[in-house]
């Protein structure tokens, strides 16, 4: 049986996704990527195949996306993450949108009319303030995981303020909260806000928002703040964590094109 | 990718003007000024002083990477991060004892006899040359422009005119000779050809496939900087451009298989200046224009009318004008070289070199339909600058032309 392969080479995590003709998701992994790029695309390249009960000889093209693209030297092609993001979303949700990813490094918002065409795009500066990285900064402060966060802020009852502009300061400024006996309830939603006033403050958001990301999979607190604070619905589509992995193995099935060294061959 | 022939004579012109520069300071053959890049030229050429451009040594120190280690030298001395790179660059340069000059046999940067600013460009320019006035103990002067002008009126032109004026006293002492005015008018006429021929070179490249680039033009503007009001400048120029015109003619492309076109607005990126001009290769994507080359550009000079003409040229400039004429300007180029997208590089240090801080972005593509990409980086501080989100930013931003426009053959 046919199928299309996506990879998303991450920061922090590596994502596949198997699809067929018809777009259905076959099979998803998510393996932490770590230091051996090419080696976790293929795990995770591996695995999802293996949940799609599918072998390689059936993949048709695999493309891969994130920023270690380049590291997948499997890959029949590429796309940057802007794009499959973009490309993944609008299978869900038809344009006009717009897509707010938040990842491990970095934060992205890509506006997309109504026929799915990418408008433009705002990345995070060189800073980890809006990222996945700033709410493990805040875990670490306050001694536990960051997916724990989510649930340890649904019990907040006081609004506090954290700054958005830097991670580090952020981490002082908790520290200085902690000892004025704060809970940590309180501390947990006011990183969400900081994160949420630093991504409100990247573009405009008209119409619809929709959010992706291993941030968004996991914090759920998040979503509903940057829907409070965009004053918009903000939808999370099925598979918001492997959504770039989706969007490349849409990119291979639909055969799109590159515009790297690989697409020379076109004129 | 085909090398433009004239880079070696370019390299010499670069080196004799360099030595020559050596050999003014440490004989004392003839007095040195330092003037900002954009700074009254022709009028220290007309009174004799051999002339150091420091921005033009800054960005010697960005594009080889060494400001990295000299930053942090300044930064110690209650300098900040947050100010003009270039300055920190430079000064570090002095302060650990080094310079690629000493390539050309200077054992140093030479010695101002008087740093003389123009402050259409920056207030930085000031406060860099202050720092070598008080340890040498020279005289800064210079012209203090009016900035963020809209149309350049007559009043403007007289204000600047009137400093110009009064510099002349002053830098007659320090001379030794009294200001004449023909050789002022000669220098101004050699400033104006240099001008009109740097202009041709870059706008060879509204042709397609673009002859030069960006990338090449922040290499071949040297002389345009460094040697203004020089006969050599123009020799080098009459010789670029005959080179620009055969590439021209026998579609020798600075990005072979050009697919797209874009703008430049902002500062170059020198440490990563054969890094970009790679990757927008690997994308075949060429850009074909920028704001920085063409701040070398002094239409305005008139050797009938050498010092009022000098303030206009001044004020004429870029970076001297409002947001409107700004856009302005960047829908003129759009237009004449039909780029299909504009660059802004955001940098970090460089306020006045940056025009993506009040929106202009969003307006330009607005206002002329073309998308616009900001780039976060520096011209000399790397720190402020990331590989992979650069690399993210551009590619994406060529999928959003290829998608637009999935395939464009090159044409001629």
């Amino acid at each position: 049986m046919t199928c299309w392969a996506g990879i998303d080479s991450g920061s922090w995590a590596t994502k596949a996704v198997v699809i067929d003709a018809e777009a259905r998701v076959l099979g998803t992994a998510v393996v932490r990527s770590g230091a051996d790029l090419s080696g976790a695309a293929e795990r995770a390249y591996l695995t999802a195949l293996d949940e799609a009960k599918r072998a390689t000889t059936d993949v048709s093209a695999v493309w891969a996306t994130g920023f270690g693209r380049q590291s997948v030297t499997f890959a029949d092609g590429s796309r940057t993450e802007l794009d499959c993001h973009g490309r993944g979303v609008v299978h869900y949700v038809p344009g006009p949108i717009v897509v707010v990813d938040i990842g491990g490094q970095d934060a992205k918002v890509i506006r997309l009319d109504d026929t799915g065409r990418r408008l433009a795009h705002r990345m995070n500066r060189k800073c980890a303030a809006g990222t996945g990285s700033f709410l493990d900064e805040i875990a670490l402060r306050l001694g536990i995981e960051a997916y724990e966060l989510d649930r340890l802020a649904d019990g907040a009852t006081e609004e506090l303020e954290l700054s958005s502009f830097c991670t580090v300061f952020a981490g002082t400024e908790l520290l200085t909260l902690i000892r004025s006996g704060k809970r940590p309830a309180d501390l947990a939603s006011a990183a969400y806000r900081s994160l949420v006033m630093r991504i409100s403050a990247m573009d405009v958001f008209p119409g619809r928002v929709v959010a992706t990301g291993g941030v968004v999979a996991h914090h759920p607190h998040l979503v509903r703040m940057l829907a409070d604070k965009l004053r918009s619905e903000v939808v999370v589509p099925p598979h918001p964590q492997e959504m770039g992995a989706f969007g490349a193995a849409l990119a291979a099935r639909d055969g799109a094109v590159a515009v790297g060294p690989e697409a020379h061959h076109d004129t | 990718m085909t090398a433009i022939r004239s880079t070696a004579a370019l390299r010499d012109a670069m080196g004799g003007y360099f030595r020559a520069l050596g050999e003014a300071a440490e004989r004392k053959t003839a007095p040195v000024a330092w003037c900002s890049s954009v700074g009254p030229v022709e009028l220290l050429r007309a009174l004799g002083f051999a002339v150091f451009f420091p921005e033009n040594h800054a960005a010697m120190l960005g594009a080889a990477r060494t400001a990295q280690r000299y930053m942090p030298i300044v930064h110690s001395q209650g300098y900040s991060p947050d100010i003009c790179s270039y300055l920190t660059s430079d000064i570090g340069a002095y302060l650990a004892g080094e310079t690629p000059l000493q390539a050309y046999g200077l054992p140093g940067i030479p010695k101002a006899d008087v740093l003389v600013f123009n402050t259409n460009q920056c207030r930085d320019v000031r406060d860099w040359f202050e720092w070598y006035a008080r340890r040498w103990n020279a005289p800064v002067i210079g012209v203090r422009s009016p900035r963020a002008i809209d149309d350049v009126t007559t009043n403007d032109v007289d204000g600047v005119t009137v400093q110009l004026e009064a510099l002349v006293p002053a830098l007659e002492a320090i001379a030794g000779v009294r200001l004449d005015a023909g050789r002022l008018a000669e220098t101004v006429a050699t400033s104006r050809r240099t001008s009109d021929l740097w202009e041709t070179c870059l706008q060879s490249a509204s042709r397609r496939p673009a002859p030069l680039n960006f990338f090449d033009g922040t290499v071949h503007m040297g002389p345009a900087v460094v040697m203004r009001g020089l006969d050599e400048a123009n020799g080098y120029y009459q010789r670029l451009l005959a080179e620009l015109g055969e590439r021209a003619r026998d579609g020798v492309a600075a990005v072979p298989g050009e697919r797209y076109r874009l703008y430049w607005d902002g500062m170059p990126i020198w440490g990563r200046l054969r890094a970009l001009s790679g990757l927008f290769a690997e994308f075949r994507t060429a850009v074909v224009a920028s704001t920085y080359c063409n701040s070398w550009i002094f239409s305005a000079l008139d050797p009938a009318d050498p010092l009022r003409s000098m303030a206009r040229a001044s004020l004429e400039l870029f970076i001297v004008r409002s947001e409107q004429p700004k856009v302005r300007y960047i829908e003129a180029m759009v237009r004449r070289y039909q780029v299909d997208g504009v660059i802004f590089h955001d940098c970090r240090t460089c306020p006045s070199n940056s025009n993506a801080r009040y929106g202009m972005p969003r307006r330009v593509s607005e206002e002329l339909g073309i998308p616009t990409l900001v780039l976060d980086g520096d011209v000399n501080d790397l720190r402020c600058f990331s590989d992979e989100q650069a690399r993210t930013n551009i590619e994406g931003f060529v999928e959003q032309l290829a998608d637009v426009r999935p395939v464009r053959m090159d044409a001629s």
